[in-house]
């Protein structure tokens, strides 16, 4: 098949909605339109039929039953719902009595539906650990290890980083917290649909996921709540009609639900085949571009990693400039220079990666339907546009000249 | 970011790119005048050279280089197109203002252009300097903003 341009190398900002699922969701528009919580007549039952069934795949992609399902709006609800809902449920002293409510575990890299939450836990009387990670990315164990305190009631860390691709060490994490009886929330939606999960035996006792991720349709996901071992409960966040046995008032999307529940089917099918590929391409396109080029890395560790995200930097060029030299390929730049604000990736600066290499920094994000052409031409693009951007740069020959950056006296703005 | 023509033609195609040599030997060269503005981290470095004619006092030639953004890139791209043929005096009113108008730049990159100002004022008094000549006290130089 010939290569056609723009390439989208963005997936782990979202996926295209497969085909597949697409088919199964369309019926729930205009036949099978009833309302879930119709209990009186065929309309809903038809429709609760459809809920139930992607209820059934998406338990089963995570090892779960099904009555530990709650459907939200996406991640960001998901994460909301568990760390908020945890945090109330478990307080050790109520709001406004000056006291510690109780403490968080976190990190400092993780997604912003996460951090800012805790924030907010953090303003509002509880007390927020966020860990900081050493230059491969990994939260492990031991670090979690050495922040618990008598009075931590929730840990939440994402399974693997949005930016970056590493993996935390969940299942040692998750081990951790049911000794002592601490919640463990993870924010598994770049995991989820890639590979493998078994709440059981990877100790989870809450865990966010995202439907558009894993090609399903935006606007759906879902939060995996334990109901055994121990049975974690949560304040809700959303009142009203009491859907999803009181987690989440809100009329069931069914379409979306539907939609999930068959991606997460293609995925439990799919996943280990397409995890194989991509890790090859993903391994062939750092392997290169490494190669061909000096002063650039791949960012986090080499090997805890999910098989189709990587992030390099380009050392004496800038990101954005790499982009609009990349322009048939859409990707994302660890900078954040195209806002009105300068600051690199915080995310990448956690790492310890310069702020100069951070606002040089792609990431690379693969997906099911991504060729062995299309990698190859990214190959050469990035290549080439790095090496017409270095003859561009100051900095690559004062690099060049033996001069080191680090020491010349730059006149901040 | 979506850029207006101005700035991806002198994106793709950046005018007067170089230096008149290595950075030791530039610093001995009493016709080179450099400006070198901006900060790695702040992810925009400009360097702007200018060759000037002692007898006359006219800019012969200009080269630079940029680690930025497109719009730097553009921005000091056509700041050496506007310095060549031009006297100091002339050089020295060139304004950020005017850049943003040549470029279309958009707001969040007006501080491209204001590198680019800073960029030419300081070349302009790195010359002087080197030739002892009066220099004025500029806000900007040195890239303070």
């Amino acid at each position: 098949m010939a290569l056609q341009l723009p390439i989208y190398l963005d997936h782990a900002a979202t996926t295209p909605c497969d085909p597949r699922v697409v088919e199964a969701m369309l019926p729930y528009f205009t036949k099978v339109y009833g309302n879930p919580g119709s209990r009186n007549h065929a309309f809903g039952w038809k429709a609760e039929e459809g809920v139930d069934w992607a209820r059934e795949q998406v338990a089963k992609l995570l090892g779960a039953s099904a009555k530990e399902i709650v459907f939200t709006s996406g991640s960001t609800e998901a994460n909301n719902l568990a760390i908020k809902g945890a945090a109330e449920m478990y307080e050790k002293a109520p709001h406004g009595s000056g006291q510690c409510r109780g403490h968080i575990i976190t990190a400092v890299h993780e997604h912003k539906a996460v951090l800012d939450p805790c924030k907010r836990l953090a303003k509002e009387g509880f007390d927020v650990t966020f860990l900081e990670p050493k230059a491969d990315g990994v939260i492990t164990a031991e670090m979690v290890k050495g922040a618990l305190r008598p009075d931590t009631i929730l840990v939440t860390l994402m399974w693997a980083n949005n930016e970056i691709g590493t993996i935390n060490e969940v299942r040692e994490i998750g081990a951790l917290c049911h000794e002592r009886d601490i919640v463990f929330h993870t924010d598994a939606t770049q995991w989820v649909g890639k590979m493998p999960v078994d709440v059981e035996k990877d100790n989870v006792d809450l865990l966010s996921l995202s439907g558009h991720k894993f090609y399903g349709p935006k606007g759906v996901g879902a939060l995996y709540v334990r109901r055994r071992k121990p049975r974690v409960r949560l304040v809700s966040q959303q009142d009203g009609g009491g859907q999803e046995r009181g987690f989440r008032s809100g009329t069931l999307n069914v379409s979306g639900i539907v939609g999930l529940g068959k991606a997460a089917e293609i995925a439990l099918s799919e996943m280990e085949r397409d995890a194989a590929r991509l890790s090859k391409l993903r391994k062939r396109l750092e392997t290169e571009v490494t190669r061909q080029l000096d002063v650039t890395q791949v960012n986090g560790h080499a090997e805890k990693r999910l098989p189709h995200i990587t992030n390099i930097s380009f050392g004496f060029v800038e990101g954005e400039s790499l982009m609009m030299a990349c322009k048939d390929i859409a990707l994302s730049s660890g900078s954040a220079c195209t806002s009105a604000s300068l600051e690199p990736s915080y995310v990448l600066k956690s790492l310890g990666v310069g702020d100069e290499l951070a606002h040089s920094s792609l990431r690379f994000s693969l997906g099911k339907w991504t060729t062995d052409e299309e990698i190859e031409y990214t190959i050469k693009s990035v290549v080439t546009a790095v090496k017409k951007l270095r003859e561009l740069s100051p900095l690559y020959d004062m690099h060049n000249e033996g001069i080191d950056l680090s020491k010349v006296e730059w006149a901040h703005h | 970011m979506s850029y207006g023509p101005k700035i991806i033609d002198h994106y793709e195609n950046p005018r007067n790119v170089g230096s008149f040599g290595t950075q030791k030997d530039i610093k001995e060269r009493k016709d080179i005048g450099v400006g070198l503005v901006g900060a790695p981290e702040c992810g925009d470095v400009m360097q702007l050279q200018i060759k000037v004619n002692p007898q006359s006092g006219v800019i012969e030639d200009a080269k630079f280089k940029c680690f930025g953004c497109g719009s730097a890139i553009a921005s000091s791209s056509l700041a050496t197109e506007w310095l060549k043929g031009r006297t100091l005096d002339q050089a020295d009113e060139i304004k950020n203002t005017q850049i943003v108008e040549e470029l279309s730049l958009p707001p969040v990159k007006i501080h491209c252009s204001v590198l680019a100002e800073d960029a030419i004022k300081a070349a302009i008094t790195d010359y002087k300097k080197k030739n002892g000549m009066p220099v004025e006290d500029h806000d900007h130089e040195e890239a303070a903003h």
